[in-house]
């Protein structure tokens, strides 16, 4: 008998269906994985289990948990179901936790509130949970507020929220998605051991089926709020027979077709020259009278890139990537060390001086959607860097630049006059690649172009830059912590680490035979389908 | 955090010290000599200028503004020029009507507001938040004084609940000295109620909107216990700040107010003096309030860190 049950459950909120005849059903001690793009309805059919939908939301259908009718239960009962016989852990770790009350009243309070346990029992479980979880008291204590706490560590504490009481079933909404890879694989590593020894069920959603297929005995599909297939994962994805299963999985694993740019790679002068760059930071003061101990956020970095060349830098979130990249477009002035692009040194340079450089150097964020103003009309957005130009473009000349750079990133003409909200997020990163090449750039830096997005829109945006790296021979500075995105779409690449870069290469090279332990524990725990779906055949004989 | 304290602290002592220069200048450039006030209309040049003399008007300015603040610092605030006594008599007597009215106006205010700004967070987009937020607005909008009229009307003229205005004095018992207060503290504290619980349910609206609200909601709890248990807290430094710079509006209020209703407190002692031209008072009770001023700010800015545990390990 399965222990969740949801038959036809369809959604509305006002005119707009969310969901429709949804099925699915878990088993006691089973992990379902739940799979699907942004919009297709896996966080709402989770919202739904625990009623934790919209308030307007209008729901039809049967769930059953346990043989409680959870549409029509009253909210009293509900209160009593949620965090004791159904946990939940969300995807965004930083702002999961309230940050003005500590790790142990934030753990306590859910036992104190189901069990009526006294403080004092309350925390000792909460103590243990945490302990569970890898925060022992010793380190991390109770005291302690969620701030203190780095994104893999503030998840263990959702997590240990989620699990205090043991539930019955246990859903996890995308809950590695904000980490980087190394944190990805030991928060799913928890989940697995904590579903094994407590018999949970689990409910996994993600986007991502390297992940789902290493933590799922079944996946469902969703597209567009309704269930495209669903069964037993390695069969299902190995099989792929349904083609949008089919569309899915080859998306995942996309790597552009790529033809270098030409490029005389022996002659040409540098493009970027990167000599012992450090950059620290002012420290937190330990007292009023001793002066802080700066941070080293990039330490003793040297590095250069030829015209054309396409590089990747990764390495976990904290390693200084962001930083040096920051340094790199002269956004950031290095404590020491010299940064050379074209030749000029761009450290310390006056906004003017830095004109001619920051023409030639764009950039490309990972969030499509904060990085437009939604009052600007497209035009104005994608126009943005042309004040950079030497002699300003009239009117005319600016509509046809726009319409230009549009057209390269394949959008129309007829963009122009729309605003942001009017597009997709894979269209808005479009707009926002169609920003970075309209000053013609020698460089362009990408922070993470594309992990904000869906795989197969993801795709296209990977065989865009491919695209344009052939087409107008800029230079590329992919920074990630996606091994994928390196290995698709990258020639050389380095490895950071600490602030430092500790293994340098060509891509290939070193993804296959990482040299440095840093190296090797990204690429151990940079998830793989195709590896994913081997291993899982393999168990199951 | 103690970084943060003494920083504090500076800010609020350098406050004071341009403060007091600018209140000292600002009496210097208004017309009318305090002499001839004090002397009226018939005094002969001469007799004037022996009396500034004596007052030490004549004195230089740099003179006299030194002068004034080492008064100031010794609580010595010299003599007031139309009552012959000194200035902290006057304040001392006028302090004990004044100060329970703005307390009393600050705790009433907060009382009101913090629970309707709940309470229209919590029905959010339906008819009593509705409700809640359009009586608001005419609170925002309604002037004090006139509001203050209305409420003499009602309560003192026609239900004869209250005194219509006066004060009896300490001396004659607390509840008809608070009777008194009852009135002018509602007519003080209601408008800043309105500002006050629209702020609250703004900032409530928007903490509610946060995930952790939602993992709140995941352990188990009740929409009431999140309320008051994650999201008020959270709520609460857009409200203080709020506090703090109504507690000057509140004082200027009371200036009104404590003629409305003919209370003898700091408020209607500056306006007479101001048209008495009895500079020295008006700058000693007008340096008292800037003082009262930023010492609530300095208590807000510490309650931020007693709320917001961020703000007690960054500087």
């Amino acid at each position: 008998m399965s222990l969740l049950e949801i038959e036809k459950l369809s959604m509305k909120i006002g005119s707009l269906s969310l969901l429709k005849d949804i099925d699915l059903s878990i088993a006691p001690g089973e992990v379902l994985g739940l799979v699907g793009e942004s919009g297709s309805g896996k966080s709402m059919t989770a919202l739904a289990v625990m009623r934790l939908t919209p308030a307007h939301a209008q729901m039809k259908g049967r769930i059953s948990f346990n043989g409680i009718d959870i549409l029509g239960a009253t909210e009293p009962q509900m209160c009593a179901l949620r965090g004791d016989d159904i946990g939940m852990v969300f995807q965004e770790p930083m702002t999961a936790l309230n940050p003005v009350k500590t790790i142990g009243e934030q753990v306590a309070e859910g036992i104190r509130w189901h069990t009526r346990a006294s403080r004092r029992e309350a925390e000792e479980r909460a103590r243990k949970i945490l302990d569970r979880v890898g925060l022992p008291e010793q380190k991390f204590a109770l005291s302690r507020y969620p701030h203190e706490l780095s994104g893999g560590q503030r998840q263990r504490v959702a997590i240990a929220i989620a699990c205090a009481l043991k539930p019955k079933l246990l859903i996890a909404d995308e809950p590695t998605t904000a980490l980087d890879v190394v944190l990805q694989a030991q928060i799913l590593d928890l989940l697995k051991e904590l579903v094994d020894e407590n018999r949970m069920s689990l409910l996994f959603i993600s986007h991502d089926l390297a992940v789902v297929t290493e933590m799922a005995d079944r996946i469902t599909i969703l597209r567009q709020g309704t269930v495209v297939e669903s069964g037993d994962t390695a069969r299902t994805l190995s099989e792929a027979t349904h083609p949008y299963t089919r569309q899915l999985a080859l998306a995942s694993t996309h790597v552009p077709a790529r033809v270098r740019p030409h490029v005389e790679e022996a002659g040409a002068d540098n493009l970027l020259d990167v000599a012992n760059v450090t950059r620290d930071y002012p420290g937190t003061r330990r007292s009023l009278f001793s002066r802080p101990e700066p941070v080293r956020a990039v330490d003793n970095v040297s590095l250069t890139m030829k015209p054309g060349a396409s590089v990747a830098l990764v390495g976990r979130s904290g390693c200084g990537k962001s930083t040096l990249a920051r340094m790199i477009l002269a956004l950031d002035t290095p404590t020491s060390g010299a940064i050379k692009f074209r030749g000029l040194d761009i450290a310390g340079r006056s906004e003017a001086e830095l004109r001619r450089p920051r023409r030639n150097m764009q950039v490309v964020f990972q969030d499509p959607y904060g990085s437009f103003d939604p009052r600007h009309t497209v035009e104005r957005l994608v126009a943005e860097p042309l004040h950079l130009l030497e002699r300003r473009p009239d009117r005319k000349e600016r509509r046809d630049m726009v319409a230009r750079a549009l057209h390269e990133v394949g959008l129309g003409r007829s963009d122009m006059e729309k605003y942001p909200h009017e597009f997709s997020g894979g269209q808005r990163q479009r707009l926002s690649i169609a920003r970075a090449i309209i000053t013609r750039p020698k460089l362009v830096v990408a922070d993470e172009p594309v992990s904000a997005l869906d795989v197969s829109i993801r795709a296209q945006i990977l065989d865009l830059f491919a695209e344009l790296n052939q087409k107008l021979g800029v230079a590329y500075l992919f920074i990630t912590h996606d091994l994928t995105v390196a290995r698709a779409i990258t020639d050389d690449v380095l490895v950071m680490h600490e602030g430092r870069i500790v293994e340098r290469g060509k891509t290939s090279d070193v993804l296959s035979q990482p040299s440095t332990e840093a190296a090797q524990a990204l690429v151990s725990a940079a998830p793989d389908l195709h590896r994913a779906i081997a291993r899982r055949l393999q168990e199951q004989g | 955090m103690t970084a943060y304290l003494l920083k504090r602290l500076l800010i609020g002592a350098a406050t004071l010290v341009v403060a007091s220069v600018v209140v000292f200048l600002m009496l210097e450039v208004v017309p009318g000599d305090p002499a001839r006030v004090m002397l009226g209309m018939n005094a002969s040049e001469a007799q004037v200028e022996l009396l500034r003399d004596q007052m030490g008007l004549n004195q230089p300015l740099i003179v006299r503004y030194l002068d004034w603040a080492r008064g100031l610092l010794s609580l010595d605030f010299g003599k007031s020029y139309t009552y012959s006594v000194p200035v902290i008599d006057l304040i001392r007597e006028r302090i004990v009507v004044s100060f329970p009215l703005a307390v009393i106006a600050l705790a009433l205010s907060t009382l009101i507001a913090i629970p309707v700004g709940l309470f229209a967070a919590a029905r959010r987009g339906r008819a009593g938040d509705t409700a809640a937020m359009a009586v608001a607005q005419i609170g925002v909008a309604m002037p004090n004084f006139w509001f203050a009229l209305l409420l003499v009307y009602v309560f003192a003229v026609w239900l004869r609940l209250v005194p219509a205005g006066g004060f009896p004095g300490w001396g004659a018992g607390a509840w008809p000295a608070l009777k008194a207060l009852i009135l002018p503290a509602v007519a003080l504290a209601l408008p800043q109620a309105a500002i006050l619980a629209r702020v609250t349910r703004a900032a409530l609206v928007e903490v509610l909107g946060e995930d952790y609200i939602r993992t709140a909601r995941a352990k188990g709890m009740p929409m009431r216990a999140v309320m008051w248990r994650h999201a008020l807290r959270n709520a609460m430094i857009p409200v203080l700040t709020i506090m703090g710079l109504q507690f000057a509006f509140l004082l200027a209020g009371t200036i009104i107010i404590e003629n409305v209703f003919y209370l003898p407190g700091l408020g209607r002692l500056v306006f007479q003096a101001i048209t008495q031209r009895d500079l020295i008072v008006v700058e000693s009770v007008v340096m008292l309030l800037v003082a009262a001023v930023v010492t609530v700010n300095l208590l807000v800015d510490l309650s931020y860190a007693l709320v917001d545990p961020r703000l007690r390990t960054r500087q």
